[in-house]
Parts: C-alpha cells; structure tokens; sequence
C-alpha cells in the first residue's frame, strides 16, 4: 500500500457528511458507538438512492423502454463495482445480491448444503461464529445428517490455528469462519485456513460481515470459495447483502429461491436457468439497495480502505488502553499488539450490560448490548451478555473519552 | 436527563442492591421458574399459600439478571404477600409499572414483567389452570413497542 492509502482520516469533513451525527438527546451530543450493528449512511448515498427513486425508478432486466435500460444497466453495473471491491476478477457472474449476511449464508447453505452434505460428513465453524452460520450450519446438518465441529479459541481470545488443523480433516466438506469477530474483535487468519480447508478438498465459506466495512478484502488473495457481507454496515442502506462465489461452483449449485428472472425458459413441465448471477435473485431484485451499496463503495474507497482499517485499528487500541485501566472492566478479545479491529465487548464489574447500555443512553452514548447473536461464545467467556463498543470512520477519540465518562457514571450509580 | 435515568431511581436501586424476600422456601406450596431469553435474566419464586388455598402467606425470590428484573421481583414479592391467587393473577403490566413507580423504556418492560409472569404462571399451573411448563419466557410482544418506536 502507497503511504497516501493509509493518510489519517479528515474526520471532521467526513462527519459534514453524516447528519445524523448533529442529533442531540438527554442534553448531550450523540456519541455513537454501535458501527459493528450497523453503520450511518452518508449524503452522497442518501441522495443516490433519491436520485434512483427521482429519475430512473423502473424494474429490470424485462423492460425495453428507456428507465427500464437505465435502471438495469445501473442495477448490473453495481454487481461489478463489488466485484471490483473485492477482487473478483471474474466480474458480475461472481457476485450475487441478497438481503443480507445471512441471506448469503443460507443461499449456501440450502443451494450446496442440502444436496452435497450427508451423514459422514462434517461442517467446521468456530466457536466465534455469529449465528448467522453457526444456527445455519447446525440446522443443515440436522437435516442432512451431517455433523457441525467448532474449531476453539486460544486464552487470549483468538482463534486456535493448531486445533484448527486438528478438527478440519478428510471429512470436513465446508469451513466456515468470521473474518473478524463481532464480539472479540480479532481478525482470523483467513488465508492460512483456506489452506487447511483445501488440503482437505473442503470449501472455505467467510463471514465478512464485520471485515468489509473496515479494511481491503481480497477474496483471491484470500483463496475464499464465499465471501459474504452486508450494505448497511458499510455506509449502505439496509436490505442489500453480498455473496461472492467460485464461479465454477456457483455453476454447478442449483438456485436457492425459484420464481421469475432466475428462469431463461419455462414450459408447463420443466424450467432452465439463467446465467449467473441472475440465477440467484429471484423476483425483482434489491434494484435501490444495490446502486446505493455501489455508491457506498465509491465513497469508501474514495477515503481509502487502508486509511479506513487504520482509523479503527487507532481507535479500538485508544478505546481498548482506556477501557483496561479501569480495574472493574473486563475487556474481552486480544490487545491491539495481537490484531483487533475497531470493536471492543466489555462489561462493568456485576452491572449488567443492558443495565449499563440503559445508563449510558442518558449521556446519549449508544452501544450495543447482549450476546451479540454469539450465544454460545458468551457461555464460553462465562457471562450472559456483554457490552459492546464498536467505531467507524466519523468517530473520535474525544467520543471514547465520552464513553470512558459514562462508564464511570454507570459506576458511581451503581456503587 | 431522559427516560434511561428516571429508570435507575433510587427505589429501582435500592431493590436490585438490597432484594427483599431472596432465598428460598423449602415448605413452598409452589414454586416456578422463568427466564428471559434477550438478556438472560432469571428469576424463582417460591410461593406459601395459608389453609385457605388461596392467600399468599410467604413469597420468596432467587435469581440473576438486570437491576430491572430482580428489583420489580424484590417489589412483587413484598406487594405480593396477603393477596390472593385471583388477586394475583387480574395482575397486568401496568400495576408493575405503577409498582416500579418510573417509565420503563420499551424495550425493557420484558424485564419489568417476568417476574409478575413467573408468580402467575406458577399460580396457574398449581390450580391446574394452564399446563405445567417447566420454565415461564417473557416473550418479545410483551415489549409492547409502540408504533412511533
């Protein structure tokens, strides 16, 4: 990366561009600290949502008439603008939309699961999993008889490369793992593990709900056979997921949902498909979602993604430093020097976290608090719900120390 | 300051700190169980009827969670002795709000309620009006989120 990709954000002009950021409550500034659930969205995408809606609002692929053609050639476009985010260099066959992370996952999970899985075979996750794959995949090997084995976490919080090469063997079918942890922060050694995965003939499916948003993804670098992520935690709009694919493999997987434009032709007896990645998006598609998902990736990389995952890496290690000097807050997840992204999960001595969530809302700082949709990962760490911090490019260290001030008005309340 | 803070009066306070009634009841006439799922908060009630089969002569609480939850099951409790099963049970969620005596945010009227639900539920279940349940859950719609939410 060239020194000019990772130069410190201009975060003051940056928050010119979110609105949002202005709002007032309980007679303080909004300080919000809850980017890992879901992200602002900034003018440039707001407006070119409105300018779809304005100007060239039509469905697609089926029109012949003038906003249809803009309207789908806008709609196409978007799929190779994510294709370009990520490095697909197959294009728009690789890249496929949904209405989220989750979407994704179960596309995979219904369309290559159900048919491929049996008794005898074996999913691996980890013990981090969101349970966008961690239910998914269980149900799936419910059904199929197959059987759902989780790679652990070392005590410092990361995941355990020398358990995963013990658990992933020859009858390992698909692994499955979070790029980053939404609750421990930690970012996975991708690459390493797609190796594993593959030595065994496994696929390698990455939950990148929580790298996307913050730092460059490389899907051939990384040697994904999926990579799946969400709009909205990246300065898009809600209901705009993505599913990276192998071609190859999304080729040979039948479709997930059936209806119109996935079909080329339909006889009262049979019907055939059509080519990718329309085969997968059944019905009039997420046509706003994706534009304004296109936009919200020109706004990024026009900030850099390399600038982007520094900006968080400084905050999460300010917020981390704060957070552990205080002796009745346990942090959770590796330090800074290990690799941690912009989040830190927490909790304040016995207070429960929706307790201090509650407290901190009169200071007007929002954060996340609960297990995360990672259930079986807080049993691990021994507690029913923790609090947790996450930061995106328009927040600042002045915000931390904010929290840092409720936190302790959180204690004295509760002292 | 807001809704959050009028949440955490003193009284609130004073009950998640100080529970009244917390223990156990080894005599209990009936005892029931119930969690809340979201946030983890969990509550026993061990209940003592008299002769009458009716009034409650003795309540006790056991449990972990929010300040919410365990400090409406430490006011229940107290409010709860000398009524009677019927009187119980005509329970709704605005007498553990005016009970409260603050405005409970939304999403956290679940807390507020479990444990007027687990003391109904365990009332129901020993009069063999409802089916027995292992463990009562306070369901998302008890939320009550207004529309505007």
């Amino acid at each position: 990366m060239s020194t000019q990709d990772a130069e410190a954000l201009d975060v003051a002009a940056i928050r010119e561009d979110f609105p949002i950021l202005e709002r007032e409550f309980n007679g303080h500034d909004l300080v919000y600290l809850d980017n890992a659930a879901t992200s602002h969205t900034p003018d440039q995408v707001v407006d070119e949502i409105a300018r779809y809606y304005r100007e060239y609002n039509a469905n697609v692929h089926r029109g012949l008439h003038q906003l249809s053609q803009e309207a789908s050639i806008a709609y196409e476009d978007a799929h190779d603008r994510v294709a370009e985010f990520i490095g697909a260099s197959g294009g728009r066959e690789e890249v496929i939309f949904t209405k989220n992370t989750t979407e994704s996952m179960n596309v995979v999970a219904y369309a290559w699961g159900l048919s491929e899985l049996g008794p005898g075979d074996e999913v691996v996750l980890t013990e981090m999993e969101h349970h966008a794959a961690l239910v998914t995949w269980q149900q799936i090997c419910k059904r199929t008889g197959a059987e759902c084995k989780y790679i652990g976490l070392t005590d410092d919080g990361q995941l355990d490369m020398d358990d995963a090469r013990d658990t992933i063997t020859d009858d390992t079918k698909m692994v499955s793992a979070v790029h980053v942890s939404n609750t421990l922060g930690c970012v996975n050694p991708v690459s390493e593990l797609a190796d594993v995965a593959h030595d065994h003939d496994a696929l390698f499916f990455v939950d990148g709900a929580q790298a996307a948003p913050n730092r460059p993804v490389d899907v051939e670098a990384i040697d994904a056979d999926f990579y799946a992520f969400s709009g909205h935690k990246m300065c898009g709009p809600t209901g705009i997921g993505v599913l990276y694919g192998k071609e190859h493999l999304l080729e040979s997987m039948d479709p997930y949902l059936y209806g119109g434009m996935m079909i080329r032709k339909v006889t009262f007896e049979d019907s055939t498909w059509n080519d990718l990645p329309w085969k997968f998006e059944a019905g009039t598609p997420v046509i706003a979602q994706g534009i304004a998902l296109a936009a919200a990736i020109d706004y990024l990389e026009d900030i850099g993604m390399e600038s982007v995952k520094r900006h968080e890496e400084r905050l999460a290690e300010y917020a981390y430093d704060r957070l552990t000097e205080m002796d009745d807050v346990d942090v959770y997840g590796p330090s800074p020097e290990q690799g941690r992204t912009g989040l830190v999960s927490f909790n304040l001595g016995d207070v429960h976290a929706h307790d201090l969530s509650s407290i901190l809302n009169d200071y007007a700082v929002a954060i996340r608090a609960g297990d995360h949709c990672t259930q079986p990962l807080h049993d691990q760490l021994g507690v029913a719900a923790s609090a947790r911090a996450s930061f995106y490019i328009y927040n600042t260290e002045e915000e931390v120390d904010k929290l840092v001030e409720a936190i302790e008005g959180a204690r004295d309340l509760f002292a | 300051m807001g809704m959050g803070s009028d949440m955490y009066r003193q009284q609130i306070l004073d009950h998640y700190k100080n529970p009244r009634n917390y223990g156990e009841i080894e005599e209990a006439t009936f005892t029931h169980v119930g969690e809340n799922p979201m946030c983890g908060d969990e509550i026993t009630i061990d209940v003592v009827l008299e002769d009458d089969d009716e009034t409650i002569e003795a309540v006790a609480f056991r449990g972990d969670g929010c300040a919410i939850s365990q400090a409406s099951a430490s006011m229940l409790t107290s409010e709860l002795r000398g009524k009677t099963l019927d009187e119980l049970h005509a329970m709704d969620r605005d007498d553990v709000v005016d009970m409260l005596g603050v405005d409970i945010s939304p999403m956290r009227v679940k807390c507020a309620v479990l444990a007027e639900k687990v003391a109904q539920d365990g009332a129901d279940i020993y009069k063999g009006d409802i089916e027995d349940v292992d463990i009562t859950r306070t369901e998302e719609d008890d939320a009550d989120v207004p529309d505007d939410a």
